[in-house]
This record gives C-alpha cells, sequence and structure tokens, in this order.
C-alpha cells in the first residue's frame, strides 16, 4: 500500500480554502519551524456561522492534506459544531492517515479551536476554557 | 499543479541505482545453471566455488587489495558492522577502548558505536564543520593511547562530501591505530586504492553501483583479527556463516569492476551536470548548497531551501516525474531532520527544507534542465501557501541565507 490514501494524496494535490482572509475575525496559528509544521487558519463568523475559511500551511503532504480536509469540515458550519471536530474525524474524513502522521490531524483541530478562541477573546465572548488546550499537544514543540 | 511536461528522471541513486546490464548477465548463469552450493563436492557445487573465488579476485585488484582480504556480506551495513565490532574487540584485547569517528556516518556505523558505548567503549564524534569534511588535524588531536579504531566515512551518503581518506590514513598508520572507512558512496564512483590511501578496513555496498541489493564487501587487511556477526559455516573463511549468494556476488564483482573501469569517463560527464544544477538550484531565492560544492561526489546535489517542508517537495517532484529523497523529518520517520544537516550546522527549520538529486549515468543535460525547472515551481507553490514562508518575507522571523 502507498504511503497515503488516495484521498490525503487529492486533498495534498488539490488542497481546498488555501490562502488568507484580509480582517479575518478569527486567526490561529499552531506548530513550529523547528518542528518542520506550522498551520494557520483564517476565519469568517457571521451570526456564530463559520461563512468562510482558509488555511495557510508549512509542512509534509499530511499537513497540507488535514489541513485541507479541516477547513472544509467547518466550513459553512456554526461554531459550537466547528469546536467539536475532533483530529479522528480529520483522519477518518481522509480515509486514515500513516501512524507517524496522526499529530498532523492534531495539528489541524488544534488549528481550528485556536482560531474560534481568538474571535471568542477579540469579541469578549465567554467560553469555556477547558475546550481549549493550554499547550500545544506536541511536547517536541514544546522542547524548542 | 500544471503537469503539461511527463518524464520520468530518477535522481535518487545515492539511494539505489538501476542494475546494470552487465550485472545482471553476470548472475544469470549463476542461476540458471551453476547453481550448486560452492561447499559442494560435485562439479557444479566447484564451478560455483570457482567463480566465487574468480570474483573475489576480481575485486581484490579493482582495490588493489589481496583475495585473502576480501569478504562478501549481506550489504554495506552488515560490513560496517563486522568492521567496527571487530576492530572495537581487537583493540579491547590490548585494552584499547576509545573509538574515533565522525557526527555524520551512516547510521549502521553510528548506531554500532552507540551499543559499543553501552558495552564500554568511548567514542568521540568529531565535526565536521559547515563544510562537511573533516579535518585530518582534527584526526590526530583526537587519538589517544587507548584508540583502537578510527572509522571515518569516504563520501558522505546525503551531502556527497569526500573526506580527506588518505591523509586521515596516514595519521592513522603513523599512530598504528587501526583506520576503517565507509565507502559504500564512493566505491565504482571515485578512486579507491586501499594501499596507497592506507586504509586498513573498508565498506561496500553492491547496489550503489548498479550491482544487486543484498551483497556487500568488506575489506580488511590481512593480521586484524574479525569476530563473525553472524555464525554459521566455514563460508568466507569462516568469518561470515551462510551459502554465499553467488548470484550476487558475481554481480557484485561485475558491477564493481564495470563501474571502477569508467569512473573517469563518468566523472567528465557528471561533474558539469551536477555543476549546472547547482547552480541553477542557486538561483531560487534564500536557497543554499550543503556540504562543499568542490570536494563532494560528481553526482550529488543537496540543497536547503528556507520555508518548506522536504516532504511535501518531494510529493511534488515525485507528480512531476522526478525520484529524488529529502532530509527532512517527515521523510526520516523521526521527530528530527537529518542528523548530517544538523552536523554541518543548519538549523532545523532549514533542515526540513531539503532536497538530495543524486544523479546518474543516464542523465542528461535536458533532465537538469527540467529538474530545476520544475523545483523551482514547486518551491515557489510551496512558499506561497507556507506561513513560515510568509513570516520570512514580512520581517517577522529572520532569513538564515541571503537572497
Amino acid at each position: 500500500m502507498a504511503l497515503y490514501s488516495e484521498k490525503v494524496m487529492d486533498h495534498f494535490r488539490n488542497p481546498r480554502n488555501v490562502g488568507t482572509i484580509d480582517n479575518a475575525d478569527g486567526v490561529g496559528e499552531v506548530g513550529n519551524p523547528v518542528c518542520g509544521d506550522i498551520m494557520k487558519i483564517y476565519l469568517k463568523i457571521e451570526n456564530d456561522i463559520i461563512t468562510d475559511v482558509k488555511f495557510e500551511t508549512f509542512g509534509c503532504g499530511s499537513a497540507i492534506a488535514s489541513s485541507s480536509m479541516a477547513t472544509e469540515l467547518i466550513k459553512g458550519k456554526p461554531l459550537s459544531e466547528a469546536l467539536t471536530l475532533t483530529n479522528k474525524a480529520v483522519t477518518e474524513a481522509l480515509d486514515g492517515l500513516p501512524a507517524h502522521k496522526i499529530h498532523c490531524s492534531v495539528l489541524a483541530e488544534e488549528a481550528i479551536k485556536s482560531a474560534i478562541k481568538d474571535y471568542y477573546d477579540k469579541n469578549n465572548i465567554e467560553y469555556d476554557k477547558s475546550i481549549f488546550p493550554e499547550e500545544s499537544s506536541c511536547d517536541h514543540c514544546c522542547k524548542a | 499543479m500544471d503537469n503539461k511536461e511527463i518524464k520520468y528522471i530518477y535522481a535518487d541513486n545515492a539511494a539505489t541505482t538501476k542494475m546494470s546490464r552487465t550485472a545482471i548477465d553476470a548472475m544469470l548463469p549463476y542461476m540458471e545453471e551453476v547453481y550448486g552450493n560452492p561447499s559442494s563436492l560435485y562439479t557444479i557445487g566447484q564451478k560455483a566455488k570457482e567463480a566465487l573465488e574468480e570474483a573475489r579476485e576480481e575485486v581484490a585488484g579493482l582495490l588493489n587489495a589481496s583475495p585473502k582480504e576480501i569478504y562478501f556480506t549481506s550489504g554495506g551495513s552488515e560490513a560496517d558492522n563486522q568492521a567496527i565490532r571487530s576492530a572495537a574487540l581487537y583493540g579491547a584485547r590490548k585494552n584499547k577502548k576509545h573509538i574515533i569517528s565522525t557526527k555524520f556516518e551512516h547510521h549502521a556505523v553510528l548506531h554500532t558505536l552507540n551499543k559499543l558505548e553501552k558495552e564500554g567503549f568511548e567514542v568521540t564524534l568529531l565535526d565536521v564543520g559547515s563544510k562537511g569534511i573533516v579535518d585530518p588535524k582534527a584526526v590526530e588531536d583526537a587519538i589517544r593511547e587507548d584508540t583502537a579504531l578510527v572509522t571515518i566515512m569516504y563520501a558522505n551518503n546525503e551531502i556527497g562530501t569526500v573526506q580527506p581518506i588518505k591523509e586521515i590514513g596516514a595519521i592513522c598508520k603513523a599512530k598504528g591505530v587501526t583506520f576503517h572507512t565507509d565507502a559504500v558512496q564512493a566505491a565504482g564512483h571515485i578512486k579507491i586504492d586501499v594501499k596507497d590511501q592506507n586504509i586498513d578496513m573498508l565498506s561496500i555496498s553492491a547496489h550503489k553501483f548498479h550491482g544487486p541489493k543484498g551483497c556487500g564487501i568488506l575489506f580488511s587487511r590481512q593480521g586484524l583479527p574479525l569476530v563473525n556477526i553472524i555464525e554459521g559455516g566455514a563460508q568466507e573463511r569462516g568469518k561470515r556463516g551462510g551459502t554465499e549468494n553467488i548470484p550476487a556476488i558475481m554481480g557484485t564483482a561485475a558491477a564493481l569492476k564495470e563501474a571502477v573501469e569508467n569512473i573517469d569517463r563518468n566523472s567528465r560527464h557528471l561533474i558539469p551536470l551536477r555543476d549546472r544544477l547547482i547552480a541553477g538550484l542557486d538561483k531560487i531565492p534564500y536557497s543554499e548548497l550543503n556540504g562543499d560544492g568542490e570536494q563532494r561526489l560528481p553526482s550529488n546535489v543537496n540543497f536547503c531551501f528556507e520555508g518548506i517542508e522536504g516532504e511535501s517537495l518531494l510529493l511534488l517532484l515525485d507528480d512531476k516525474g522526478i525520484s529524488a529523497s529529502s532530509g527532512s523529518a517527515c521523510t526520516s520517520g523521526s521527530l528530527d531532520p537529518s542528523h548530517v544537516l544538523l552536523a554541518i550546522g543548519r538549523p532545523h527549520e532549514v533542515a526540513h527544507g531539503s532536497l538530495r538529486l543524486s544523479l546518474g549515468e543516464e542523465t542528461t543535460e535536458e533532465d537538469v534542465d527540467y529538474i530545476i525547472r520544475s523545483v523551482e515551481e514547486v518551491v515557489t507553490y510551496l512558499r506561497n501557501m507556507s506561513p513560515f514562508w510568509r513570516d520570512l518575507k514580512e520581517g517577522k522571523r529572520p532569513h538564515v541565507f541571503k537572497e
């Protein structure tokens, strides 16, 4: 079997929602150049609905594919639903990732949460802090 | 991405090579006709034994060694393991338990040294400088009374830098220290003469010069006692058990002969192509060649590009028909990028964006130009979606390279 599923290769070769949003309502960035992957998510939010989402990613094939898939999964969705997006859902939507690439899907989940948190913070909206991870899940990034 | 030009260019000859017709033709009779076990007494067994000894003589001649000093192994890694372990244990018998090597050796060497450290040996790993060349003076300074072995690769597998082997060998000889070199990337590509270059032990892998996979050569100077990695029968003078892989050995000898005979011709073909490729890739802003520009293998080009990651670069190059490799963490399956790139002082974030292109005798100037165009296109495309690149461009993070 090839390293990546056809779904991963499709999202890697033809990534959806690449780019930036001017005056985005929420921006989240996770990862570290030392680790070799950074994901940045831009959100446009109207009435608690994600009306537009863009991403920029520095990273491997599965990092780009995970970002692309994650943006597809939250586009047009209410924030409450986007907050429930798990890395597992991203991985499943991509028809799986190799074991050592699962952290790419974790980064995608964290990037989206980070962008939503940014939106809440900017607009002084109260939220349950426990749903946002304090530190990146990547031990390696923390070491850097 | 646009795929108007569809080609296939194999530019990963440092990983492995396509077998040559010569090597295949040398192997076939030993699969179809002379398939006997060289340890058997009947005719096809003895014919296989004769062929084996002819191959040994051939290989010995090509290295300026004696046939008694040549052992066939399963590959370069086994040869490295056996050479290092043998020299270490030989030293330990005389209470010498210090080994000198470098930070950018192949893992077949480094991991063997790690194990020996756990077994009570002391290992000094020398720096290789920003050019990726070991300073012979540093070797001399590191040698102690209790140094059992110096093991330094002939040419680096990632950045292709060629080491001053003859000088290092001369120092070891003068100090009475065993000198081993992992010549896996060098054999068949640059001239090796174990006597002239003061080499005591040397490892070779056949599939790096158009021979078969799974076959290697260990040269070990007469008088150096070898320890077995594989126990078994009396094959290879009792130093390597297991029925000899006669077809592979015949292919190895034939491939080495052809490669050695063509070293000058191949270098004349490859060096201008290598330099054309280096000059072309160097035009990409914020990129830099890894390793010395001159003292490197005729086939090796290795670059770092800021703001991108190597695995995505490789996948998109593959879509354009180019097979290459990278030292990024994602391609190594570990968290850290290549230890070789870190050893020459590349920061992690730059080492992730590395690309190794290793050319072959079949590579043409047209191929090189196509590679340059393709790499430029893919690097630009990936940079345009990279938040890291955006930060570099906007001055939020400092560049490592000049434009």
